[in-house]
C-alpha cells in the first residue's frame, strides 16, 4: 500500500515534470520559430504590409488637415530630450556651427521651378508659426515643447514644385556612423509626402522653448511633422529636395532608420 | 451552452457518455486565431516596451521619476538587474532589467529574451510583427462582438442570470475549494466564468486595443485632445501596458482552470466542440 503510494506520487511527480520540459521547449521552439520567420523575407514583406493598411485607415479617420493637438505653455518642458545624433561630428557642420551658422544656406532643389538657398536672417524673417505639440519617440517617451519655424508649405510656395513631384526629402548634416570615410554617405535624411508637407503644422523649426533651437536638438534647423514619430522630424536640415521616388536614394526606403527596417509612414 | 437541434451528430465514441456541442465551429475558430494573436501581441510588445523601459502617468514622459521602471547597473559584485517601483527597488537579475540569451553574456534589458517576439533587441521587427497582428486581432475581436451578439451566444450564455447573480457568494466558495459544477450546471459558463468574461470582453480588450490607438501621433487628430480621456498619451502607454498585463493574468487563471477542470474534455471541447458532462457528484457525496 504504501510502496504503491510512493509509486504513484513519483509517476505524478513524472508527468508533472514531462509537462513542464513540454511547455518549456514548446515555448522555445515557437520563439525560435518566430526569429527565423523574422529572417524571412517574404514573410517580414507580409507583416510589413500592415504599414499600408494603417495608413490607409488613418488617412481615412483623421483627414489631411486634422490638427494635432497644441498644448498650453504650462505644459512644456524646460530641457527637451534628445535622441539620435547629440552633436553632428562632420567637418561642414562642425564649421558653420563653430561660425553660428552665419554661413548657413537652406538649399531647396529637385523637381521645383525655382531652386532656392535661403539664410536663416531670411527663414526668420518669414512669417512664423509657433506651436506648442507633443514629440512621440518611437521607443515609447513623450515630449512637450515649443516650436518657431516657418511654415514647410511657404517654402514650397516659394520653390513652385513641378507637378510630377511627389515627396519632399530632407538632407541632413549628421553621419549616422560617424563621418564618412569610405565614400559611403550614412548622412540622416527622411521624406514626407506633399499632403504632411502641405499640413498647417508641418514647420522649419529654428526656436526650440523661446531660445535658438540647440545643437542637440537639430540646430540650426529641423523640421516639425506634428502627426508623426520622433524619427520622421529630421534635425541638422541641409537641403530640401522634391522627389518623384526615393526608390533611388541611399536604401531607397526613404529614410535612415527606414532603411533600418523602420516603416516609413510612422503615424503609430 | 450552444446545445441545438440542429448540432452534428457526435462521432461514435462520444455518444457513449452523455457530452454536450459546447463551442459553435466560429467561437472555436475565433478562439484559436486569439491565442496566436495574444501570445505575439504580448511578446511582440514587451520587446517594443524594452526599447525604453519606463512609464509615466500623464501627457509626457517626467524621465526622472517614472512610476516603474526596469534597468541594470555596475557594482563591485558585478552586474545587477532591477526593477524599481516608484522609490522602491528590487533586485530582479537574470530576469527583469538584465538577462542573458541561451549561451550569451548578460545584457542590459527590461524583459527576458525568452519574452519577446524576436528574441533579440530588434524595435523595429516587433513593430512590424505587432501591428500586423494587431490589425487581425481587431478584425477577430469585432467578428466575435458581431457573432456573439446576432447569435444571443452574448446574452444566452455570457449574461449571467439574475439567480446566478444571487448566488454569486456561493460560486465564490465553490472556486475556493476547486469545486467545479457538475450534471446539467456544468452545461452553463457558471457566473464568476461570465462575469469574468464579460469584464475581458468589454473591459480590458477595448482598454488594450483604444488605449493602443491613442499611442498613434495620427489618430490623436480624429478628436482633439480624446488622449486625455485617458490621461494623456503616457498615461494610454502605461494603460496598454497594465491591460495587456491584466489580459496575461486571465489567460494564466484560464489555463490553469482548464487544467484544474480536466485538460482533454476542455481541449476537446474547443477543437471539435464536444464536451463531456461531468458527473453529478452530489449523489455520491450524500451516501455517508
Amino acid at each position: 500500500m504504501k510502496k504503491s503510494r510512493f509509486l504513484m506520487r513519483a509517476r505524478q511527480r513524472d508527468r508533472r515534470h514531462l509537462l513542464r520540459g513540454a511547455v518549456a521547449a514548446a515555448g522555445s521552439a515557437l520563439l525560435a520559430g518566430c526569429d527565423r520567420l523574422s529572417q524571412n523575407e517574404s514573410f517580414v514583406e507580409t507583416l510589413k504590409s500592415a504599414e499600408q493598411l494603417s495608413r490607409a485607415a488613418q488617412k481615412l479617420v483623421a483627414p489631411r488637415s486634422a490638427m494635432a493637438q497644441e498644448f498650453g505653455a504650462d505644459q512644456v518642458v524646460q530641457t527637451f530630450r534628445s535622441n539620435g545624433t547629440l552633436s553632428p561630428r562632420d567637418a561642414d557642420y562642425v564649421a558653420l556651427r563653430d561660425a553660428g551658422f552665419a554661413d548657413y544656406r537652406l538649399s531647396v532643389g529637385g523637381l521645383v521651378a525655382k531652386p532656392a538657398e535661403l539664410t536663416l536672417e531670411q527663414l526668420r524673417a518669414m512669417p512664423s508659426r509657433t506651436q506648442i505639440t507633443r514629440h512621440d519617440c518611437v521607443e515609447g517617451w513623450s515630449c512637450i515643447g515649443k516650436w518657431k519655424g516657418v511654415q514647410l508649405s511657404r517654402i514650397l510656395a516659394l520653390v513652385e514644385p513641378r507637378p510630377e513631384a511627389k515627396y519632399v526629402l530632407f538632407r541632413c548634416f549628421d553621419s549616422m556612423d560617424g563621418p564618412s570615410l569610405d565614400g559611403r554617405d550614412s548622412r540622416y535624411y527622411e521624406s514626407i509626402d506633399l499632403d504632411d508637407a502641405h499640413h498647417v503644422q508641418t514647420i522649419l523649426a529654428y526656436d526650440l522653448n523661446d531660445k535658438a533651437l540647440p545643437v542637440s536638438n537639430g540646430a540650426p534647423l529641423r523640421c516639425r511633422v506634428e502627426r508623426q514619430l520622433g524619427y520622421k522630424q529630421a534635425k541638422y536640415v541641409r537641403a530640401i529636395e522634391l522627389v518623384e521616388s526615393f526608390a533611388g536614394i541611399r536604401g531607397g526606403k526613404g529614410g535612415y532608420w527606414e532603411d533600418e527596417g523602420y516603416e516609413w509612414y510612422a503615424g503609430i | 451552452m450552444d446545445i441545438e437541434a440542429t448540432a452534428p451528430t457526435p462521432p461514435r465514441a462520444v455518444r457513449a457518455a452523455r457530452r454536450v456541442y459546447r463551442h459553435r465551429l466560429p467561437v472555436r475558430l475565433m478562439h484559436w486565431i486569439n491565442v496566436v494573436c495574444l501570445t505575439v501581441l504580448l511578446m511582440s510588445g514587451l520587446n517594443i516596451f524594452n526599447a525604453h523601459p519606463a512609464l509615466y502617468w500623464g501627457r509626457e514622459s517626467t524621465f526622472a521619476s517614472p512610476w516603474i521602471s526596469f534597468g541594470a547597473r555596475n557594482t563591485p559584485n558585478g552586474p545587477v538587474g532591477y526593477t524599481r517601483i516608484g522609490d522602491t527597488e528590487f533586485t530582479t537579475t537574470g530576469v527583469l532589467g538584465l538577462s542573458s540569451s541561451e549561451g550569451g553574456s548578460p545584457m542590459a534589458r527590461a524583459f527576458p529574451a525568452w519574452a519577446t517576439v524576436p528574441s533579440g533587441q530588434w524595435l523595429a521587427m516587433a513593430r512590424h510583427w505587432h501591428f500586423f497582428f494587431a490589425w487581425i486581432f481587431v478584425v477577430n475581436g469585432i467578428a466575435y462582438l458581431l457573432y456573439t451578439i446576432f447569435s444571443r451566444h452574448l446574452a444566452r450564455d455570457l449574461v449571467p442570470t439574475r439567480d446566478e447573480l444571487r448566488n454569486i457568494g456561493r460560486s465564490i466558495v465553490d472556486h475556493l475549494k476547486f469545486k467545479h459544477p457538475t450534471g446539467d450546471a456544468a452545461t452553463r459558463y457558471n457566473v464568476l466564468q461570465s462575469l469574468t468574461y464579460l469584464i475581458v470582453i468589454f473591459g480590458l480588450l477595448p482598454l488594450v486595443v483604444i488605449a493602443g490607438l491613442a499611442m498613434s501621433p495620427r489618430l490623436d487628430t480624429v478628436f482633439t485632445g480624446w488622449v486625455d480621456l485617458l490621461g494623456g498619451r503616457q498615461s494610454a502607454r502605461t494603460l496598454h501596458f497594465l491591460a495587456g498585463f491584466g489580459l496575461l493574468l486571465f489567460v494564466v487563471v484560464h489555463v490553469v482552470e482548464v487544467f484544474v477542470a480536466g485538460v482533454w474534455n476542455e481541449m476537446r471541447s474547443m477543437i471539435t466542440g464536444w464536451y463531456a458532462i461531468p458527473e453529478e457528484r452530489a449523489k455520491k457525496e450524500a451516501q455517508p
